[in-house]
């Protein structure tokens, strides 16, 4: 379209770097504070350009945590979440492709029982039977374990009905031609189903992910042992502290978001199409 | 390879609804039969029943001399080529044909073989390593025959698998079927609604209608003697011409019509039996209008209006008319061309002496 | 509900498929949201050793509750205001975004990466930058003379707080925004322009009416954020204070619970945030099927 407004586009311009200098601002001043020496930060006001201290900093940080007794360090608690991401990730990823393919490909009593009660789970997140589920896995003896903090998070029925919704795309020749070639169910999950829906699942990976990582709560209520301490987790303990080093806080902030972002970066694509699609 | 034995097969789905109602066939081996008519006729289902791909409500199939009724597809010795061909789309064309031998526990040398041969047999060779969205949809088709092709199964089943090709490569790989079931001899049939596709094909044509069969036989006694009204307006283009044997007298038919069969009150013309200028054989005369006319290249089609009626008909005719559209066309069919039927069963009515393109058939038309 | 025309035979496969999905469901959802509904009828004596059967006295004396009743209007204050404040930055980031064309890419790439930023986190980083002896922004508000505490100061908590659940929830809004106008046609707005009306009047004549079902939409996605994913903003901030200024439900649930072990009373909450959830759930789906439709 023909529309010549050079200062429309200026002040597009001007709207747009005034609103990714709001949002990036946060984690500017994350990055800024975490690079000062101990003591820069108590003088009243933050500094707005880096300091010198950033690496001895992070690698304090990384080795031993805020320099006390019983802290955990970075890197445990960094490697903690990733294991808490990737078997909530790697456990709901598996457990809603099963469902999916059930309710899609088979035939039998009760289906739409089993399809209401996997819809269930959406109206009742943690947060509103927190206290409940803590007991049911209190009296599992899963407290302190990552047992205890992946698999109560790994129903999932988004992604079922997102696989759900993705296998009744597929032509039905594709069964048809995979039984007249001799695959069973099994042979049909593994060499057609899965490779087809290798998209799919990638997208739901990376959004998954996030949400594993960025778990709050649910860690929070069932560790107490600082072998299990989560990053997120840990940065919340730091900053309860009488006095937080924030120099070490924010050096944690940045660790803890860091992850989570470079996923979101590096699989933009795959990101937009998981958390459009979930939400359909 | 084998025969194909249908014997009373019904297919009835939830809430009563009977797409097959009863269907008796026996496949020689070696045989290329089509099963053709109009869509919902349940002639896809039918093929789907022998693939195992629906289940049988009654009846027994037979492939071979072993009753197959309960048997998983793979266990049927059939390979089936689909309508939109269901290539898998992540794998190579080499795994897509390789893809059943595996999972039917071949040795590797023996897969690579079979697949050369096949690749080899449908031009496909340079392909091999693609995946099926980078190839055209005439090697997408030869792709899906390959993959019938390297089972070596005891049986092809074909569904409307042309039909989603263009015209002249539809023409194109019909010849090429043909060939290599002649060269193969492997027992197939063959779904398609396209009534040409399956004079051309088949060794025998099965007409269906409302899942039941309407007939059986060749192409050419399907075609010499429809065996009912439905046969003969789906078999044959343009369709042929229905006018009641009342009208046809009143028009003044000279006796000639004084001995149809019993029970004859319709008769069917096909639109080239019907000539502009008079035969020597006896015959009848009609007037008409010429209302349209199509030319179709060496021949052209009239659609008339009939003196007194208002029966659709269409005269085919080589080259131009002679009239112009508007004016009065009379024109002349013999006595021999004649289809006689009756109207309230739709069947026919026996046989006319000497009909045209009938000479020496046995009596296989009706079932 | 469809299946495949074609599916595979087996008694035993399908529940055995199902099995690890249902379990978990059972246990951890289903059995906890039980035990949620039969302990909001009861209530324990003092030490915790006995409970008794009171009908829906819990219910009945949370309706009466002061500081429940101040929970309620504290959680629509919040869910609101950081609907709004989210919503309408996204709308403009996404609107102005959606004229380029060389940059788009690289805008939309600097906007979208706050998602995945846990709540928790986002609540640290911006209760740092006001924090009111170092934070950088009561720094600036003084110079203007406005004396910043969100200690003392309920509205200075409470807009802190909507800032920090806003900003992470940016993202999210921005993406949905930016895909429902790729989706208007482009021949809608060039014959609006032919009929004379210049780009801001397109905007409100044109771009918002057919924005109508993803911002219906994302309203129903943001109040939900707001109520229910905002436990760590709320935890790692202002802990519900100062006074219960910012005690959200979802907040106070857990504090009943956990610190202050009134069980009954919290089952109770927790059965009154399930029916939140149903109903969210039922208008968001409801209108998913008009979002087809329209």
């Amino acid at each position: 379209m023909v529309e010549n407004r050079p200062w429309a586009n200026f002040f597009a311009h001007t709207v747009l770097i005034i609103g990714v200098a709001l949002v990036v601002f946060p984690v500017y001043i994350a990055l800024v504070a975490s690079t000062q020496a101990p003591g820069e930060l108590m003088r009243g006001t933050l500094p707005l350009l880096p300091g010198s201290h950033g690496l001895e900093n992070y690698a304090l940080m990384w080795q031993s945590g805020v320099s006390k007794a019983n802290s955990t360090s970075a890197a445990q608690m960094l490697w903690n979440s990733f294991i808490m991401a990737m078997a909530i990730t790697v456990g709901k990823l598996s457990i809603s492709l099963l469902s999916a393919f059930a309710i899609v490909y088979f035939r039998f009593r009760f289906r739409m029982f089993f399809f209401w009660l996997i819809f269930v789970t959406l109206m009742l997140p943690v947060e509103v039977r927190i206290i409940p589920t803590f007991q049911v896995v209190a009296d599992l003896n899963m407290l302190n374990s990552f047992a205890g903090l992946s698999i109560p998070l790994i129903a999932s029925a988004t992604a079922t009905f997102l696989f759900r919704q993705f296998f009744m795309t597929i032509p039905e020749e594709m069964l048809e031609a995979a039984r007249v070639d001799g695959a069973g169910p099994f042979k049909f999950f593994k060499d057609i189903l899965m490779p087809l829906s290798v998209t799919n699942i990638a997208a739901l990976f990376v959004i998954m992910f996030i949400y594993g990582w960025n778990q709050y709560l649910w860690p929070l209520l069932i560790t107490t042992d600082p072998n299990y301490t989560t990053i997120v987790m840990g940065i919340q303990r730091m900053t309860s502290e009488e006095n937080p080093q924030w120099h070490l806080v924010m050096a944690a902030v940045v660790m803890a978001a860091l992850p989570p972002v470079l996923v979101i970066l590096f699989m933009q694509r795959l990101f937009v199409k998981g958390l459009t699609e979930t939400e359909k | 390879m084998a025969s194909i034995t249908l014997e009373g097969l019904k297919k009835t789905y939830a809430g009563n609804v009977d797409a097959v109602k009863g269907i008796d066939l026996h496949i020689e081996d070696g045989e290329f039969v089509v099963l053709v008519g109009p869509s919902g006729c349940g002639k896809s289902t039918l093929l789907r029943m022998v693939a195992g791909l629906e289940t049988i409500t009654e009846g027994t199939l037979k492939i071979g001399e072993r009753v197959v009724n309960k048997l998983e597809p793979a266990e049927r010795d059939i390979a089936m080529v689909f309508q939109n061909y269901a290539l898998y789309p992540h794998m190579t064309v080499y795994n897509n044909l390789a893809y059943g031998l595996k999972n039917r526990g071949f040795k590797k040398d023996e897969i690579e073989k079979r697949v050369r041969v096949a690749a080899k047999m449908l031009e496909i060779e340079e392909f091999l390593e693609r995946k099926p969205r980078k190839l055209s949809g005439g090697q997408r088709q030869r792709v899906a025959m390959g993959r019938a092709l390297v089972r070596e199964p005891a049986a092809f089943l074909f569904d409307e698998p042309l039909s989603n090709l263009d015209a002249k490569l539809r023409v194109q790989m019909r010849v090429e079927i043909k060939q290599l079931q002649r060269r193969l001899k492997t027992t197939s049939l063959y779904v398609t609604h396209d009534q040409l596709e399956a004079m051309t094909l088949g060794d025998r044509l099965v007409v269906l209608n409302a899942g039941q069969i309407e007939q059986v036989g060749t192409p050419m006694e399907i075609y010499a003697r429809p065996a009912t009204m439905f046969v003969a307006g789906f078999i044959g283009s343009p369709a042929m011409n229905m006018l009641p044997v009342a009208y046809l007298k009143a028009q003044g038919a000279n006796g000639l019509l004084d001995n149809l069969p019993e029970g004859t009150d319709i008769v069917g013309i096909r639109p080239d039996d019907m000539h502009l200028a008079p035969p020597a054989a006896p015959h009848l005369v009609v007037d008409s209008t010429l209302a349209l006319y199509e030319a179709a290249g060496a021949e052209s089609h009239l659609y008339v209006t009939l003196a007194d009626s208002d029966q659709p008909t269409v005269i085919r005719v080589s080259g131009q008319p002679p009239v112009a559209e508007g004016e009065t066309l009379r024109f002349f069919v013999p006595r021999d061309a004649l289809h006689p039927f009756n109207s309230a069963t739709g069947k026919r009515m026996g046989v006319l002496e000497n009909t045209a393109l009938e000479t020496s058939l046995g009596d296989t038309a009706n079932t | 509900m469809q299946t495949k025309r074609m599916t595979f035979p087996g008694k035993w496969l399908p529940f055995a498929l199902l099995a690890p999905q249902v379990i978990v469901t059972l246990i951890f959802f289903i059995w906890p949201a039980g035990q949620a509904l039969y302990q909001s009828l009861l209530r324990e004596d003092a030490f915790g050793l006995r409970s008794t059967f009171v009908g829906l006295e819990n219910f009945a004396r949370l309706f009466r509750d002061g500081s429940y009743l101040n929970s309620m209007s504290v959680t629509l204050v919040f869910a609101v205001g950081t609907t709004l404040v989210s919503m309408s930055a996204a709308l403009l980031l996404a609107s102005t975004v959606n004229r380029m064309i060389r940059s788009r890419s690289t805008y939309t790439t600097l906007l979208v990466w706050p998602y995945a930023i846990a709540p928790a986190i986002a609540g640290v980083l911006w209760w740092f930058i006001f924090n009111p002896s170092i934070g950088i922004v009561p720094y600036m508000l003084e110079m203007v003379g406005y004396q910043w505490n969100h200690r003392n100061s309920g509205s200075d908590a409470m807009l802190l707080v909507i800032l920090a659940a806003a900003w992470k929830q940016i993202s999210y809004n921005f993406l949905f925004f930016l895909a429902g106008l790729q989706s208007i046609p482009q021949s809608l707005i060039e014959a609006a322009s032919i009929d004379g009306a210049g780009p801001i009047k397109r905007f409100w004549t044109i771009i918002f009416p057919l924005l109508t079902p993803t911002t219906f939409f994302l309203m129903v996605v943001n109040v939900v954020y707001a109520m229910f994913d905002t436990f760590g903003i709320i935890h790692t901030t202002t802990q519900g204070g100062p006074a219960q200024a910012t005690n959200t439900l979802v907040y106070k649930v857990y504090a009943d619970g956990f610190v202050g072990l009134n069980l009954g009373s919290s089952a109770a909450q927790s059965v009154i945030l399930m029916a939140i959830v149903v109903a969210l759930t039922v208008v968001q789906f409801r209108f998913i099927e008009r979002r087809v439709n329209y």
